[in-house]
């Protein structure tokens, strides 16, 4: 393997990984901030020490995850100039800016707020306190959007000229409102909602069953929360996504044919629910059809034209000229795909199943704690969904690195050797492995140690 | 003054802001070798509300220079290569030990992470030394702004001089900082005595720096270099003065003085190059062939000037609000 392939799978791994904490953060900061302002604005006196100990219970899951979040994001923005200096020179007139901007606008106010968060229980005022967390939710999702806006131009360039051999920036307005932000924003966002929401259903499923009286009461309470939290999250998950593909009709229609694995346009066009790929010879071998559905998800209507990965093949060949613009992983974006609305599947009668408990048959929660302790089992689900919807995103970019513009192929930095990539490659894989293992094991204890008491302590 | 020339000295701002607060943080991480685990509980508590937002500064300072000179980030940091990669792995543990040594209070579990954090604060303060040396010095860069050297290339007397110049620096500017945090007076004491030995070791590894340098590179070539190189020996040498006389505050003031003299004299004798090149000076990066276009450069000013201003004000506000020297009984519970 050379230093191109080890430079993809280095970015690969660390971006998936980095992307598993990021959306508890973005969720979970929120979550964290509602509990608090519900204690903020509680009234008795044993109320308010059982809820700030569930603000501190939850803050504190947050926190180890946030950590993680951190460290690991940094390697993300060397990354761009270690491995990646030709993508940087290229593009640093535009990505420079959203990176910076991330910087200064969001990083800056997230980090300084949760050292005010962490160490400030008795030297702010209560309110004040409270707003500490909402700043740092804020500067949160305000960084995601940053990064999205830069993510967003490398899938769909706006507002941008070449000019020697480089991309400058002519529209920074254009750049923010790319249309392609709307639904990678807003579909990141939910999904961070849904995530951290069901780690919070999870945590206090198993509570439920392992804690007792005014412990078990209180859990009670924030999963009925948590249920409601991720029900909004899971629509918005659903509703943006939606969206979002109907929008890559228009936007990027190549990523579309593949993740569907539509090979040949058609009108009306056909959902393959299961299909055995032939990406050689560009077509399925095999395939399950339900007749007019894809049209119907892209138009909302059974009449329409759906481009095929052929046919678009034909059109960048004579766009860019002879060369393959099929991303080189269709089987993958294709399964990926699939396991993604899955697992949001799952989760929503998951949700629903929980819900019907706690709000309807909350005096029979005690017949079902067997069931309840084994929720921590499904906590994969929205991380699983998380990766592979990342991995649809950018093996869907192939083989761009921004679309268009520049090959993934020739963005990689002249200077590294694949030896040095490996060790890197290896070094990373290694340090996330055992800190994974470590900040789980310490979070796991926790959860398990932690009881909601009405005692001051 | 045109837009490269304000953005060359907003650079030197966002580094001169990383080095005086990551600074004291490297530094106090690095004091907690060979401290016992109670006194170890109070360095961290020391920095323990500060120090994300410190190092918020080097990722600003980082992107910043992505956004204004993009090539001398994509050079920079592929040079850099394997440094970087260190320098992760120690900024990886650092920042995940401080949130979970707390986690647990067996103590194998505690000197793990604080172990990290001392290895976390150390091999960045080097690497960064090593790294703005080699900037000066020169390394091997080709007419295309590709590095041509290797790994050990960039481990030369000089460089390694710098590393160590800014390891006892930071680790001088680090004890100081406790000086103005801690509560307990025996602590405190021993530390005044540390701070003052730290010193007069710092200047002398200034001293042998500043030889390396004067023969490697061309960093006394202006005479404002070397007024602003001597304007921060001054400052060290107060620093020392106020340790003695048990002024923590002036002794903190000064060290802080002194390494934003360094960083502005270091980034003067630069000026206009940011990455010298060893090979020809023709291929070194400087403010105008490494720059972004007009545009950028005037859009990131704009966001430069409204949003500093605002981090520095709620960065101080944080600051005045964990102002209070930090007692043994603080950490008690940690």
């Amino acid at each position: 393997m050379d230093a191109l392939i080890l430079s993809r799978l280095q970015f690969a791994i660390t971006t998936v990984y980095h992307f598993l904490f990021v959306p508890v953060t973005l969720g979970l900061s929120i979550f964290v901030a509602l509990l608090e302002t519900w204690y903020v604005n509680s009234g008795s006196y044993e109320e308010r020490i059982k809820l700030k100990k569930l603000v501190k219970f939850f803050g504190t899951i947050f926190l180890i995850n946030f950590a993680m979040g951190v460290v690991t994001g940094i390697v993300q923005e060397f990354h761009f100039g270690m491995n990646w200096s030709e993508y940087a020179r290229f593009m640093g007139d535009i990505f420079g800016a959203p990176l910076a901007l991330e910087a200064l606008t969001a990083f800056f106010i997230e980090s300084t707020f949760i050292g005010l968060w962490i160490f400030g229980w008795d030297k702010l005022s209560e309110k004040l306190h409270c707003l500490c967390i909402w700043i740092v939710a804020f500067g949160s999702n305000l960084s995601a959007f940053w990064i999205l806006v830069a993510n967003s131009f490398m899938q769909h360039p706006v507002g941008y000229a070449i000019e020697d051999g480089r991309a400058v920036m002519t529209d920074f307005v254009a750049l923010v409102t790319n249309p392609y932000v709307f639904g990678e924003y807003s579909h990141a966002f939910f999904a961070g909602i849904t995530t951290g929401g069901f780690l919070v259903i999870v945590v206090s499923a198993w509570k439920i069953a392992t804690d007792d009286s005014v412990s078990r009461e209180m859990f009670v309470r924030t999963l009925r929360r948590a249920v409601l939290y991720t029900f909004v999250g899971l629509l918005g998950v659903m509703g943006s996504g939606h969206m979002h593909a109907q929008y890559l009709a228009e936007g990027n229609p190549m990523k579309l044919a593949s993740f569907e694995a539509l090979w040949e346009t058609e009108n009306p066009a056909p959902f393959a629910v299961v299909a055995d790929i032939n990406q050689e010879a560009g077509r399925n071998d095999f395939e399950i059809l339900i007749p007019k559905m894809f049209t119907f998800m892209v138009h909302n209507s059974f009449e329409g034209e759906v481009k095929g990965i052929n046919d678009l093949q034909r059109e960048a060949q004579e766009k860019y000229g002879s060369g393959y613009y099929i991303p080189n992983d269709v089987r993958g974006m294709f399964w990926s795909f699939r396991i993604m609305i899955g697992s949001g599947g799952l989760m929503l009668l998951i949700v629903f199943a929980t819900g019907f408990l706690v709000f309807f048959k909350r005096s029979q929660i005690r017949e079902h704690l067997c069931c309840l302790k084994l929720m921590p089992l499904l906590l994969p689900l929205p991380f699983i969904a998380n990766s592979v919807g990342w991995y649809i995103a950018e093996a869907g970019r192939q083989p761009w690195i921004v679309v268009g513009l520049q090959k993934t192929a020739v963005a990689v930095s002249p200077n590294l050797s694949a030896n040095e990539v490996w060790l890197t490659l290896i070094g990373f894989t290694a340090i996330y492995l055992f800190l994974a293992v470590l900040a789980v094991f310490a979070a796991v204890m926790f959860i398990r140690r932690t009881h909601i008491t009405e005692e001051e302590n | 003054m045109d837009l490269n020339i304000i953005w060359f000295i907003l650079i030197t701002v966002l580094f001169t802001g990383f080095f005086i607060l990551e600074g004291f943080d490297y530094g106090v991480g690095m004091m907690m070798l060979g401290r016992p685990k109670n006194e170890r509980a109070q360095f961290v508590r020391a920095i323990g509300p500060v120090w994300d937002g410190n190092e918020v500064w080097m990722i600003t300072a980082g992107g910043a220079t992505f956004a204004a000179f993009p090539h001398v980030y994509a050079t920079m940091f592929s040079t850099f290569y394997l440094a970087l990669f260190l320098m992760l792995l120690a900024l990886i543990m650092r920042g995940v030990a401080f949130e979970l040594r707390g986690q647990f209070k067996a103590a194998d579990w505690v000197n793990f992470w604080d172990f990290g954090i001392m290895f976390g604060s150390f091999v960045p303060a080097l690497l960064w030394g090593v790294a703005v040396t080699n900037l000066l010095r020169g390394v091997a860069i080709d007419f295309q702004m590709h590095y041509v050297g290797t790994f050990l290339d960039l481990l030369n007397p000089c460089a390694l001089a710098g590393g160590i110049f800014f390891v006892m620096l930071f680790a001088f500017h680090g004890t100081n900082f406790l000086l103005i945090k801690i509560a307990d007076e025996g602590l405190l004491h021993e530390l005044r005595d540390k701070s003052f030995k730290l010193g007069i070791a710092t200047l002398f590894c200034y001293v042998l720096f500043a030889a390396a340098a004067a023969h490697d590179t061309d960093i006394l070539a202006k005479l404002s270099t070397v007024i602003f190189l001597g304007l921060s020996i001054a400052a060290l040498i107060a620093s020392c003065a106020g340790v003695k006389s048990g002024c923590g505050c002036k002794a903190f003031a000064s060290s802080t003085l002194a390494i934003a003299f360094l960083t502005i004299g270091f980034f003067n004798a630069l000026f206009p190059r940011i990455m010298v090149s060893s090979l020809s000076p023709e291929w070194s990066l400087d403010i105008y062939n490494a720059a972004s276009t007009p545009h950028t450069l005037l859009l990131m000013t704009g966001a430069a000037l409204v949003f500093v201003p605002i981090v520095l004000c709620y960065q101080f506000w944080s600051y005045r609000v964990f102002k209070a020297r930090v007692t043994p009984q603080d950490v008690s519970y940690h």
